[in-house]
């Protein structure tokens, strides 16, 4: 358990022996073999592992986006492992904000409006542009994504998933397809909505350096947490470096 | 892509099937049809007269030109059958005695000639045989010349003169009530005192032989015997309607082809657009290993021909079942000995090259694309799509649109060229639908007009010729007859300048309450006292305004010649003849108050009473009724409408399927990665639905109006295309054709809407984040 600033110490998420099978014709990929973990209120967290460790799986599962073969999770004491489809579309809708490697943004829609498409149907959403300066781009509001840089496009994909006022956020290789200045502008985005938010946040990564940001890093290997450490001394995302 | 393979076969086979149905129904009724006139020695020029000694058809014989001449005894009977009430009228016509006429030879399908030294032995035609049950040694009354006989039927034939036959001035053919007898001409000469004399005369020309000239020859030969005017085959009744529909034929076998092939077209270059995209570095890699430029168009090309291929066959085989479909339904009503169904190796080969051609002129920019870009350049990914402010939200309307609304409207009107030819391609499925349900409206109009606006009587009747005013009043005493109104009937010829038209004049009572004069805007034209007022098709043949002096050639009675002047053209749909007022026409005429008949209102709880009065009075050579008109009239064009409704049905949904299926397709995939992103945001199903749905359903919603203007102007065409003087073809289509169209075409868009639909719940929402574009 983590002490935060405020001192509350709430868990967003609990898992409990989280197993996922997949079947790759006759093969069976056990991707997460028996995850045991908590995200808490207001923390931001690096989930660190190579490719196929499982770290993708576990986000997934966690945002509502896949079931998981065993094992249990929570979000705010409900059980997501046993919500349907219906539950599940509502969840993401209302309480998740995603960010994607690849942005995933509507391109015929403008900075502006790829994130009235998340506040249109949010429950307790912000105004777009209040989204969009809070990631530095109250300069971009009308322009597409063809006109936007990847970094400029990752900033919108992160006003977007706020936008929601969600509980929590969860990030997919953030700046796996950025170059690493970039990137940092793109983590700084995120680590000033953890502060000023205070949105729990995952962020899976096979980027060491980017744990350096983390209230507590998760390594996983291999489909099995292997070590939870907290950062005694945590960096600001303007002092990584790769 | 087997969805859109599926799609593109459906709509090239439809163009190669109604393609090929229509070629070869064309070819092969034209194949039996001169097959049968060659062997059964079809006549080249016919006329008709008074009564001519035999030693007449020497002359003719001689005139220059001439190869063939058979003189025949011809009338008009009425005869009476047991167990039918109704009155049913006949032509009886001479055969030569041995049983071998020169011309229009007789196709024996059943028993035999009748036997020239019995006068009580007739062959009949196979529709009327059929309409009533008849075999030979069936029997049947008539009256020849007065006279009721009892005849016995000994055949059942068919002739080249009748492959269609019509009662003269008739709208339909009419099988129960109108019949062709065959009798010996010794018999038939003997009962019309026509021993050594004709009143009738068939015959051929030699190949070189100037119609116009032997026609010219033979009117002036038999012009004193009461020659009613020759005339060529073209109008011959029974093939001046096989032409015709020869013609309808013709005009559908390049409308509705084109109209799938353009679309196949579409499709083939939307689809081949998207897989060259997703090929793309494929094909940078073939380049990069050495492959040319015309390798890779070759293997596109090849794509292309193979994916149209599954169309070109089926489409062959469907037209080929449908020709022989086609066929059998115009031989229930065209009678020939035999259908030979042909299909000319040329038509298939011509098919397949259009529709090879079409589709790869349809996919040659693509494939231009496809194999002109540098490897280095299609290995990169494609540049983001562009997108810009769409056009109404620019004008302001589009402010208060959701996201997904905006990005719908964006889509449509970033790919414009697309969207506007999905649009034309639904808009012609709409066409098709509305042009099939354009015979049936335009039909029903015409018959509405002409015999519920137009005549009102019960039933006419016709004299055998022309008679004193006074036999009106021996009408007018029967009981069962309520109003009785004359009419006057003269076979004319009508010159203006260097043209000519051989029609009628129609005599009718000023005040006329049976028989109105209408125009096409169903208003009643009233009858100047004097002149003449023609259907504005004739005016067009003869070149004629009103003011214009006509000249009459009288085909009847004096045979004089008069000027009479113009006063008004009316429009019409049926016919072409010249209407006057009764008593200036007699005036004309010099014959006093002659009349040729009279239109009844009747009683009709006296209605079979007055048919076996009227088959017993000799001075009546006929009667139609109205009811028995209209009814028949629809039971002959049921059958054809309703197979052509069902092709048109069964097209238009193919296309429609097709373009908005495809469409669907290609936007899906196109689509699918931001609509899974937009699943994982929280959207709904039905959320995400109406981004893609919507889009076509945008799309399907301005083809429809689109459609409805398309497919009024494509029956615009058809009924230009189809007009004669035998019949215009009002440009009507009811309310209902329309919905009835609209509906199809919403259904089938339904159908690939809901096939996409299925796709969208189970878009895999995983896979998509992992990947780039």
């Amino acid at each position: 358990m983590i002490e935060k600033k405020e001192g509350t110490v709430e868990a967003v998420f609990q898992v409990r022996d989280l197993t996922k099978i997949y079947k790759m014709g006759e093969v069976e990929v056990h991707a997460l073999r028996g995850v045991d973990m908590e995200l808490f209120s207001g923390e931001l967290v690096v989930l660190l592992g190579p490719s196929g460790s499982g770290k993708s799986t576990l986000l997934n599962i966690l945002g509502g986006l896949d079931t998981a073969t065993r094992g249990f999770v929570s979000y705010r004491g409900r059980d997501l492992t046993k919500a349907n489809e219906q539950e599940l579309t509502e969840y993401r809708r209302f309480h998740v904000g995603f960010v994607f490697q690849f942005y995933n943004l509507i391109s015929s829609l403008t900075a502006r409006e790829n994130v009235a498409v998340v506040t249109e149907i949010a429950g307790n959403p912000m105004v777009p542009e209040d989204a969009l300066a809070l990631v530095g781009l109250t300069e971009r509001l009308d322009h597409f994504p063809a006109q936007l840089s990847g970094g400029e496009q990752q900033r919108v994909a992160i006003a977007r998933a706020i936008s929601k006022n969600p509980e929590v956020l969860l990030c997919d290789e953030p700046t796996g397809a950025l170059d690493s200045k970039t990137g940092i502008v793109v983590l700084e985005a995120l680590e000033q909505i953890n502060r000023t938010l205070g949105t729990a946040t995952a962020i899976i990564t096979h980027n060491v350096d980017i744990a350096g940001m983390a209230d507590r890093v998760v390594h996983l290997s291999n489909g099995r947490i292997t070590e939870v450490t907290a950062n005694k001394m945590k960096k600001s995302a303007s002092e990584l470096q790769w | 892509m087997k969805g859109q393979v599926f799609a593109i076969t459906l709509v090239v086979m439809s163009g190669v099937a109604t393609f090929i149905m229509f070629i070869s129904t064309m070819d092969s009724l034209d194949l039996t049809r001169n097959r049968f006139y060659r062997d059964y020695s079809f006549a080249d020029v016919f006329v008709h007269l008074k009564r001519a000694p035999e030693s007449l058809k020497e002359k003719i014989k001689n005139v220059p030109g001439v190869h063939q001449v058979e003189t025949r005894v011809s009338a008009y009977v009425k005869l009476s059958i047991d167990g039918f009430d109704e009155p049913v009228n006949a032509r009886i016509i001479s055969i030569p005695d041995d049983g071998r006429p020169l011309l229009n030879r007789l196709h024996i399908r059943k028993g035999r000639l009748a036997d020239p030294a019995k006068d009580n032995e007739v062959v009949i035609n196979e529709n009327f045989a059929q309409a009533h049950g008849f075999n030979p040694g069936d029997a049947f009354a008539a009256i020849i010349n007065g006279k009721w006989k009892r005849l016995t039927i000994t055949g059942i034939a068919l002739s080249p003169e009748f492959v269609l036959l019509m009662k003269p001035e008739a709208m339909s053919p009419d099988f129960k009530h109108y019949g062709v007898l065959w009798m010996s001409r010794k018999a038939l000469g003997k009962a019309y005192d026509m021993e050594g004399a004709f009143n009738n005369v068939a015959l051929t020309l030699h190949r070189d032989a100037g119609l116009s000239d032997v026609l010219r020859d033979l009117d002036q030969i038999v012009g004193r015997y009461g020659g009613y005017g020759a005339y060529g085959r073209k109008d011959q009744i029974s093939h001046r309607l096989l032409s015709e529909e020869f013609k309808q034929l013709q005009t559908s076998s390049k409308i509705f082809p084109t109209i799938f092939i353009c679309v196949a077209a579409f499709l083939l270059n939307v689809v081949m657009s998207r897989t060259i995209n997703t090929q793309r570095e494929q094909i940078a890699a073939l380049k990069a290993f050495g492959y040319h430029n015309l390798d890779i168009g070759l293997h596109y090309g090849k794509l292309v021909v193979l994916m149209i291929l599954p169309g070109l066959l089926l489409g062959t085989a469907g037209g080929i079942w449908f020709g022989h479909l086609l066929g059998d339904i115009y031989m229930a009503v065209y009678r020939f000995p035999f259908l030979i169904y042909t299909l000319h190796s040329g038509v298939i080969i011509a098919v397949v090259l259009i529709a090879i051609a079409s589709a790869l002129v349809g996919t040659l920019h693509t494939l231009w694309r496809a194999a002109g870009q540098p490897p280095a350049e299609a290995m990169r990914p494609e540049a983001p799509a562009q997108y810009r402010v769409s056009l109404i939200e620019r004008l302001g309307i589009g402010r208060r649109l959701s996201q997904p609304s905006r990005i719908i409207a964006r889509n449509i009107e970033r790919k414009p060229i697309r969207t506007f030819l999905s649009i034309v391609g639904i808009a012609a499925a709409c066409a098709t639908m509305i042009s099939s349900g354009f015979f049936k409206d335009s039909v029903t109009h015409m018959v509405n007009v002409q015999f519920v606006l137009s005549q009102k009587e019960d039933m006419t009747v016709a004299f055998t010729e022309p008679t004193s005013r006074s036999a009106l009043y021996e009408l007018q005493e029967l009981a069962g007859v309520r109003y009785a109104e004359t009419y006057r009937n003269v076979p004319v010829k009508m010159i203006h300048g260097h043209r000519s038209y051989k029609t009628a004049i129609r005599g009718i009572e000023p005040e006329s309450r049976l028989h109105l004069l209408l125009d096409t805007r169903l208003k009643r034209v009233a009858l100047p006292p004097a002149g003449i007022m023609l259907t504005d098709h004739l005016g067009k043949i003869l070149d004629v305004r009103p003011g214009d002096l006509l000249t009459i050639e009288l085909l009847e009675g004096s045979r004089s010649t008069r000027q009479v002047p113009v006063v008004a053209l009316t429009k019409q749909y049926l016919g072409v003849m010249g209407y006057m007022d009764v008593r200036a026409l007699n005036r004309l005429l010099g014959e006093g108050d002659a009349i040729s008949g009279a239109h009844l209102v009747t009683d009709s709880l006296y209605r079979k009473q007055l048919f076996r009065r009227f088959v017993q009075m000799p001075r009546v050579s006929g009667t139609v009724v109205r009811t028995d008109e209209i009814r028949n009239f629809h039971e002959i064009q049921a059958k054809g409408m309703l197979f052509f409704t069902f092709i048109a049905t069964l097209m238009a949904c193919f296309i429609s399927f097709g373009v908005v299926y495809n469409n669907a397709r290609i936007t899906f995939s196109e689509r699918s990665r931001e609509l899974s992103s937009l699943r994982v945001l929280g959207y709904t199903r039905g959320e995400i639905s109406y981004i893609l749905l919507g889009e076509l359903g945008l799309i399907t919603f301005i083809a429809i109006p689109l459609g409805f203007l398309l497919g009024y102007w494509l029956c615009g065409y058809i009924a230009q295309a189809l007009a004669s003087d035998l019949f215009r073809v009002p440009l009507i289509i009811e309310p209902k054709t329309f919905s009835l169209a609209a509906a199809v075409v919403l259904a089938s868009a339904s159908v690939s809407g809901l096939i996409v639909r299925h796709k969208l719940d189970h878009l895999d929402l995983v896979e998509v984040l992992k990947t780039r574009e």
